[in-house]
């Protein structure tokens, strides 16, 4: 199959699914009596300076929470854990810099890998049951979100302290806040600093699965597992790496917020994101530019949705089925367009072997 | 009506043909089933019974031929139709819940037959009894031995009024003493008047229960013989065919040194049953040894132990003088081996990945696919057009997926793939099964010419062209052991055929 039609079959596929999305998302208006033509004109109205920065914040960090969660996926891990790894990484990521051990940018970039550390070592207890006891990932994953939450809650009680209403840890030095970048000119808002993490991780992610050994046999395990042992590949190795990694990814979720806007880790942490991940992973495919659109979509549809309910007396919430539907959309919209692709690669295949009947096959003449 | 002397046929399948992309599975097949008897079905692997049944059981349709049931012609779009003319099938594997009763399983998906309550039970006990089956409706699967849990699948096509009921392989699984229960059940089903279609390549087992005997060979039927007229070796021929090639006479490249040297291998299941026994074995540089058998009798253990994909239980693995017990597979195949599965879906090839990229499966650490730790997109495209050039592989590119291939070409792929690189040991399980004559004749030359380049090679076939064309030296497998060598310029498919078999009078496995 040529290489222009094989990108167009990929573009088609998000293409429907957001169709689909809309479709429906208009039926279920029309169903409760909304207008639908009130909704789509503010959810698709140009967003202001500032909301297009906030689109662009919420998105970095969606991008993150779903490479992490593509990650496990190109491996058939379903790390639902991403959620609890961030609050984890985060609580011990700010922990850290608010200690104020090392000076300036220094204490940035350790923090930054003691949340790494924290969110592998998180989801390290999830590889470890699965390889030693066989325990699913979806289940002690979820389990260990729900362990997370109190956890923090715990460490932010012993080690946290009171600030009005909330506790949270103790500010991070000045010197180590990574000051916002002016995306638009003339908007005051600015894009957080640590977005730039989602590039690197998002180059980093496309490197290690595409071009490296260790890639490979990621991906190869994801493929086909009997293959991938038959191939050399130690499986349980593979697992515990990729959900170490995927938990490391997980712990950048909270970075970009940390140090650039909150600054402490506090009871106002924004729940959620790693959930949201998930299906980012799933709308972009575990594509590094797929999960960039997705993260885009969603964050896009979040922050115009807020409008909704001073502009068009309608709720908020309803957006929420608008991404829902995309996810359900996308997954069957790339499976009917795999199979569409697999059965003209075949036509393909076998016309090529006509075009040469030497290829007959006379079993047992 | 007028009475003919032949009774109408429970089942005739007349010019019944099925063909796959690049492969015949079945041609001018021609079976006649009378009724009342027990119909055996044999032949090799890949000799296309299970196609067949598939057909018979509306599972697949034919793309030629007709089927009659009952003398009226009929045609399957489904399982569903199969069953409605009161055909019904036990499959080789179980297909049971272990956690329902065997009332649930049995009425699972027949729920209207007899509802699900003392009906149903009424009728699972009158057939049970009926039959000699001694089961308990109300015993949860998971207590039920495997000869048991047969029995219920058996039940399971009964109790949906099967007529006529075909068995896969339906010994396979089973003990000696299993077996004879299962024959003593199959006589009461026969004496009631049900047909029994029975698919086996255990020869002494279709001659005891067999009242008639269809022989397929390489997609075909070539003789129906009643079981009083031949004996194993008589079947053992025809499974295999009479004409056998001139072995290869050119001159052996065997030489001195040991490459691949198994010493006392002993292999075991989870359940801690040996599947191999004391297995030792030695190939020299330039030479094929060959192990003929059935499957299923720890050729695929033997392999996979020298993989390095199972562990052995005992003995030890050499690799040109180095101890290779305990590396795993990636260091193993890094030092030279090249392995062709017996399975190339689920061990050989990525199916949804392309062909480049499926050219650095297996061959992770060495140039051209990977350079360090880095994939070698350029090397490993360029490598996989030069396999897909020499070996002639059918494909629009190297960015096709492997799995938009034929069998025939995947095998194709797959042997350029572990020829490459210079391997010192080459492991092929079955590596012509399922590819056409003309790859496979191209197939066994690639093997020949390296192994004139000094290559070692374990081949594990059942089919004897195979293994008599190939093979310096032969040795059969039964039951995880190997018989003494055979010299393949003297040995006759009658002699092979008996050791892989364990049909007939023919000397057996030493211990």
């Amino acid at each position: 199959m040529s290489r222009a039609r094989r990108l167009g079959l990929t573009l088609i596929a998000p293409l429907i699914a957001v169709v689909a999305a809309a479709l429906v998302t208009s039926l279920v208006l029309l169903g409760v009596g909304e207008s639908v033509g009130e909704f789509w004109a503010v959810v698709l109205s140009v967003p202001s300076s500032r909301l297009m920065v906030t689109i662009v914040n919420n998105a970095s960090v969606l991008y993150l929470s779903g490479l992490a969660a593509a990650i496990g996926f190109r491996m058939n891990l379903f790390n639902i854990g991403v959620e609890g790894q961030y609050r984890v990484a985060t609580f011990a990521g700010a922990y850290f810099a608010g200690l104020a051990l090392l000076p300036g940018v220094l204490n940035t970039l350790v923090a930054i890998g003691v949340a790494m550390a924290a969110g592998a070592a998180w989801a390290g207890i999830a590889a470890v049951l699965r390889v030693t006891r066989g325990v699913s990932e979806v289940i002690s994953t979820i389990m260990l979100n729900a362990i997370a939450g109190g956890l923090v809650a715990f460490l932010l009680r012993e080690l946290g302290e009171q600030q009005g209403q909330i506790r949270r840890t103790t500010t991070i030095p000045e010197s180590a806040w990574v000051p916002g970048i002016p995306l638009i000119p003339g908007e005051p808002s600015l894009v957080y600093g640590l977005a730039l993490l989602a590039l690197v991780a998002g180059v980093g992610y496309a490197v290690v699965l595409n071009r490296t050994r260790f890639g490979f046999d990621l991906r190869a395990t994801g493929a086909s597992e009997t293959a991938a042992v038959a191939s050399g590949v130690n499986v349980k190795r593979m697992t515990v790496a990729a959900l170490l990694l995927s938990g490391a990814v997980a712990g950048l979720i909270g970075m970009p917020d940390l140090f650039g806007d909150s600054h402490a880790y506090g009871s106002t942490i924004q729940v959620g994101l790693g959930f949201t991940g998930i299906a980012v992973a799933l709308v972009g495919r575990n594509h590094p530019a797929g999960i960039a659109l997705g993260a885009l979509i969603f964050a896009f549809l979040s922050v115009q949705s807020n409008a909704l309910g001073i502009i068009a007396g309608i709720s908020p919430e309803i957006v929420a089925v608008t991404q829902g539907v995309v996810v359900l959309s996308v997954v069957i919209a790339y499976e009917v367009v795999r199979r569409y692709q697999l059965r003209i690669e075949q036509t393909e295949v076998a016309r090529a072997l006509e075009r040469e009947p030497a290829a007959g096959s006379e079993v047992g003449t | 009506m007028s009475k003919t002397v032949t009774a109408t046929a429970a089942v005739r399948l007349t010019d019944i043909a099925k063909r796959f992309p690049g492969v015949i599975a079945n041609h001018d097949v021609d079976v006649t089933i009378t009724p009342g008897t027990v119909h055996a079905l044999v032949g090799e692997n890949g000799a296309g019974k299970s196609t067949l049944m598939k057909i018979l059981y509306g599972v697949q349709k034919p793309d030629d031929g007709t089927i009659s049931v009952g003398g009226e012609q009929v045609t399957f779009a489904s399982p569903a139709d199969a069953i409605s003319q009161g055909i019904g099938m036990v499959f080789q594997h179980f297909q049971l819940a272990d956690n329902l009763t065997v009332l649930e399983n049995v009425v699972l998906g027949a729920e209207k037959l007899h509802g699900i309550k003392q009906q149903a039970r009424d009728e699972i006990e009158r057939l049970s009894s009926a039959y000699g089956f001694g089961l308990d409706p109300e015993e949860l699967v998971e207590s039920l031995g495997v000869g048991q849990r047969q029995r219920v699948e058996i039940l399971k096509v009964l109790y949906r009024g099967a007529r006529i009921i075909i068995l896969d392989e339906p010994t396979a699984v089973l003990v000696p003493q299993e077996v004879d229960a299962l024959f003593a059940n199959l006589r009461e089903l026969k004496r009631e008047g049900h047909t029994l279609v029975f698919i086996s390549h255990k020869l002494d087992e279709v001659l005891a229960v067999a009242d008639e005997i269809t022989v397929l060979r390489r997609g075909t039927t070539v003789a129906t013989v009643e079981p009083s007229s031949v004996t194993a070796h008589d079947l053992a021929e025809l499974m295999v065919g009479a004409e056998l090639p001139s072995p290869s006479t050119a001159e052996s490249t065997v030489t001195d040194e040991v490459v691949l040297d198994v010493a006392g291998l002993r292999v075991d299941d989870a359940a801690g049953r040996s599947l191999l026994h004391e297995v030792s074995l030695r190939i020299h540089a330039g030479e094929v040894l060959g192990i003929a058998g059935v499957e299923g009798n720890g050729q695929t253990e033997l392999v996979e132990a020298v993989i390095g994909m199972r562990p052995a239980a005992a003995g030890s693995v050499a690799l040109g003088g180095d101890d290779v017990t305990g590396w795993d597979t990636r260091r193993r195949r890094a030092a030279g081996i090249g392995y062709i599965p017996e399975d190339r879906h689920r061990h050989g090839l990525l199916l949804g990945a392309p062909l480049w990229e499926n050219r650095i499966l297996g061959h992770q650490t060495r140039p051209p696919s990977t350079r360090g730790v880095w994939i070698n997109r350029p090397g490993a495209a360029e490598d996989s057009q030069r396999i897909v050039e020499s070996y002639d592989v059918r494909t629009p590119g190297v960015d096709a997926n492997a799995g938009a291939l034929s069998g025939g070409n995947q095998q194709k792929f797959i042997v350029g793939r572990e020829m490459s690189g210079d391997p010192v040991l080459l492991v092929a399980a079955h590596p012509t099964r399922g590819v056409d004559v003309g790859a496979q004749a191209a197939i066994w030359d690639q093997i020949r010419a390296a192994r004139r380049q000094g290559l070692a090679v374990l081949l594990v076939s059942a089919d004897l062209d195979e293994v008599i064309g190939l093979s310096d030296t032969i040795r059969a497998v039964l039951r995880g052991r190997l018989t003494d060598e055979f010299d393949p310029q003297t040995v006759t498919p009658q002699e092979l055929g008996a050791a892989m078999t364990g049909a007939g009078t023919q000397p057996q496995a030493q211990p």
